[in-house]
């Protein structure tokens, strides 16, 4: 295995350790982020650019901080007592049958074998994605605007303070 | 001229030649480093004097004059100033609040700065001579790098456990995500026009003649003039200058979210923000104002790199300017300004971009007037015309402003 | 290839076990934003590794799967708001009344 890839895989999957197992709120979604910029690093490294960038430019620059601020308005910034899991063995179980199955699959999988080792750096153009957008994908576009107003709308609607509406 | 104009691009071929050829690109990235990290920091230490002289001067005041050269009678002006700043920052103690959450408060100040030099290293500072040049996604790398200057301020601000610090940064995070949309939406238009994300060819692309004698800048088009406006004010909400420097407004929050640094922290804070200031000045000069291109074909034989960092020189220039000029607005003020004025004007000259490259066969003297008049009527609308039309302004003082008692208590 | 699907299978089940067992609502939201990103890893990797990258399938799904999940965070983080404001507290098990 290539060392760059194994600290990266490494870092990402420590960070999500981190994340899910922290106590303070703030040190979670701050180990989220680390996990989620080493994700962009491996898209970069399997050549797709864009999407690696448009992940930072997304995760880091406007959902980590929205999670943030949503952890200090829930007044989440201090570390809780008590515990923070509910019947944490039987989850874990769980997920661990849960990895176990898909790792099986992966293994057992013939469609794998088949794959090139490593195939030649495919041309990612940026204009062939924008073509890509406004030419067959033009109505999924179209739809994910709407999605995105409606979310926005939503969002405030839903966080809005309760008192207008007593 | 030429090799004026390559001596720096010849001076790094020559130089990495020495290396064996496996190890060359390695050598060539590290050269680009070391320069990066020699000149940009070198340009922040004349700029701190340089602000302290001019806002002096603004003020009617000397300024700093008195440090020169040790144990010689030689004062260069006060220009010695920056280095005794150094030494005093990096001697000071580094003193951490007792409730501080440690490894969040030090990781912080280099949040802001490695991101800070990343982003420089992908602005072409003259022909050939950007660092890294990613063909496909410049721009949307300058940009997703700069999202992580909220992401330290917010550590900063959070883990020093100070009313002001988390003020500041709450304020700082909400206007950096406000004036990213227009500053994200008024570069989009060069995008369109230039069809690339690569700031180097966005670059090249504004070499070419116009009007005789003019290069083709970006700025000198409609859409280009109103898009360099918006980028230029959102670039100083950005990097949180006045007149948008709520986020450490001195007089109300005593330094915003660096106000538990002290020593080379407080340092690394400020050079962050100061290489922010350069990288987004650098992005606007490479957007609108030619790159590294001469105004005028005449002067086609200045070397490149001195047309960029002359620009720089200007655009720093100007921010001084603005901050000894400009009152800092109010937190409502600001947040209008970016939601209510700047965000439309930026999707207004988005169709205007539109329609100037549609209209491209069309003679100048009608191609224009219409684009000015697409850009006009919603600046007049925006700025004045909804509020003289449905309310009249109104400007209260401090006398009538005092409510009396019985409406105070049925008040919000 | 292999790698990379087991690292993204790695994330899947790092969040899953978090969306279970965490009781702070935006830790679940942490956990499934976790979960869908190990999908685009998976997407990316398939893409890079499948018979036609030319085509950009992989990509483009990660750029809507994106979108898609920033409008999910708001959302999400509006009702968790939403429910502190209701219950004071951002526990999930303690915001199981039915009664307003």
């Amino acid at each position: 295995m290539n060392p760059i890839f194994a600290i990266l895989a490494g870092v990402t999957v420590g960070a999500a350790v981190a994340a899910m197992a922290l106590r303070n709120l703030v040190h979670s979604v701050l180990c989220l982020t680390v996990s989620l910029v080493g994700l962009a690093l491996l898209y970069l490294r399997l050549g797709a650019e864009f999407a690696g960038f448009v992940q930072i430019l997304v995760y880091v620059g406007a959902v980590a901080i929205l999670i943030m601020f949503a952890v200090l308005l829930t007044r989440g910034g201090e570390a809780p007592p008590g515990r923070i899991a509910n019947a944490p063995w039987s989850g874990l179980a769980v997920a661990a049958a849960v990895f176990a199955m898909i790792a099986w699959a992966i293994a057992r999988s013939p469609a794998l074998r088949g794959m090139a080792k490593d195939p030649a750096q495919p041309p990612l153009s940026v204009k062939a994605i924008g073509d890509k957008l406004t030419g067959d994908l033009v109505l999924p576009l179209q739809v994910v605007a709407l999605l995105l107003t409606a979310a926005l709308v939503g969002g405030v609607v839903i966080a809005m303070s309760e008192k207008e509406t007593e | 001229m030429a090799s004026l104009d390559q001596i720096f691009v010849a001076l790094k071929d020559w130089l990495v030649a020495f290396v064996p050829v496996a190890l060359q690109p390695l050598a060539g990235a590290l050269l680009s480093i070391v320069a990066i990290m020699a000149v940009f920091p070198g340009i922040f230490a004349l700029t701190t004097v340089v602000e302290r002289k001019l806002l002096a001067r603004f003020q009617n005041r000397p300024g700093p004059n008195r440090v020169g050269i040790p144990l010689t009678k030689i004062r260069l002006a006060g220009f010695g100033q920056f280095a005794a700043d150094g030494i005093k920052s990096l001697t000071k103690e580094d003193i951490v609040p007792r409730n501080a959450d440690r490894i969040v408060h030090f990781v912080a100040p280099f949040v802001l700065v490695a991101p800070a030099f990343l982003s420089l290293s992908v602005v072409p500072v003259g022909r050939n001579m950007a660092a890294l040049d990613f063909r496909e996604t410049g721009l949307l790398f300058f940009f997703a790098v700069g999202a992580a200057t909220e992401l330290s301020v917010f550590m900063a601000g959070w883990s020093s456990r100070n009313k002001y610090s988390l003020l500041g940064a709450m304020r700082g995070i909400a206007q950096m995500l406000s004036y990213e949309l227009p500053l994200i939406l008024s570069s989009l238009v060069v995008v369109m026009m230039a069809g690339t994300l690569s700031l180097a060819t966005i670059a090249e692309r504004q070499s070419g003649v116009q009007w005789g004698v003019v290069h083709s800048w970006h700025v000198f088009t409609p859409w280009g003039f109103a898009g360099f406006l918006i980028f230029l004010t959102a670039a100083c909400a950005e990097s949180n200058r006045t007149p948008f420097d709520l986020p450490e407004a001195e007089s109300e929050l005593v330094a915003g979210y660096f106000t538990e640094y002290s020593g080379f922290k407080f340092a690394l804070f400020f050079l962050g923000e100061y290489l922010g200031m350069f990288a987004i000045s650098g992005v606007a000069i490479t957007l609108f104002l030619g790159g590294w291109n001469a105004p005028f074909t005449f002067l086609d034989w200045v070397p490149s790199w001195m047309w960029f960092f002359g620009k720089l020189v200007g655009f720093i220039l100007f921010f001084i300017w603005l901050r000894a000029t400009l009152p800092r607005l109010r937190v409502d003020q600001l947040m209008d300004l970016a939601w209510k004025f700047m965000l439309p004007m930026s999707l207004v000259n988005l169709v205007v971009a539109g329609v100037w490259h549609l209209a491209a066969s069309w003679p100048h003297l009608l191609r224009w007037p219409l684009c000015v008049a697409i850009l006009a009527l919603p600046y007049w609308l925006l700025s004045r015309g909804f509020q003289t039309r449905f309310k009249t302004r109104t400007y209260r003082f401090a006398e009538e402003s005092r409510p009396a008692p019985a409406t105070a208590a049925a008040g919000p | 290839m292999t790698p990379y699907l087991i690292v993204s299978a790695l994330l899947f089940s790092i969040g899953f076990a978090g969306v279970l067992t965490r009781r702070n609502a935006i830790l679940v939201l942490v956990g499934v934003e976790l979960m869908l990103n190990a999908a685009n890893l998976n997407f990316v990797a398939f893409w890079r590794h499948g018979p036609n990258p030319a085509a950009l399938d992989g990509v483009m799904f990660v750029v809507f799967a994106i979108a898609v999940a920033a409008a999910e965070a708001a959302v999400g983080l509006a009702l968790v708001i939403a429910i502190h404001r209701h219950c004071r507290s951002g526990n999930v098990d303690e915001a199981s009344g039915m009664k307003g």
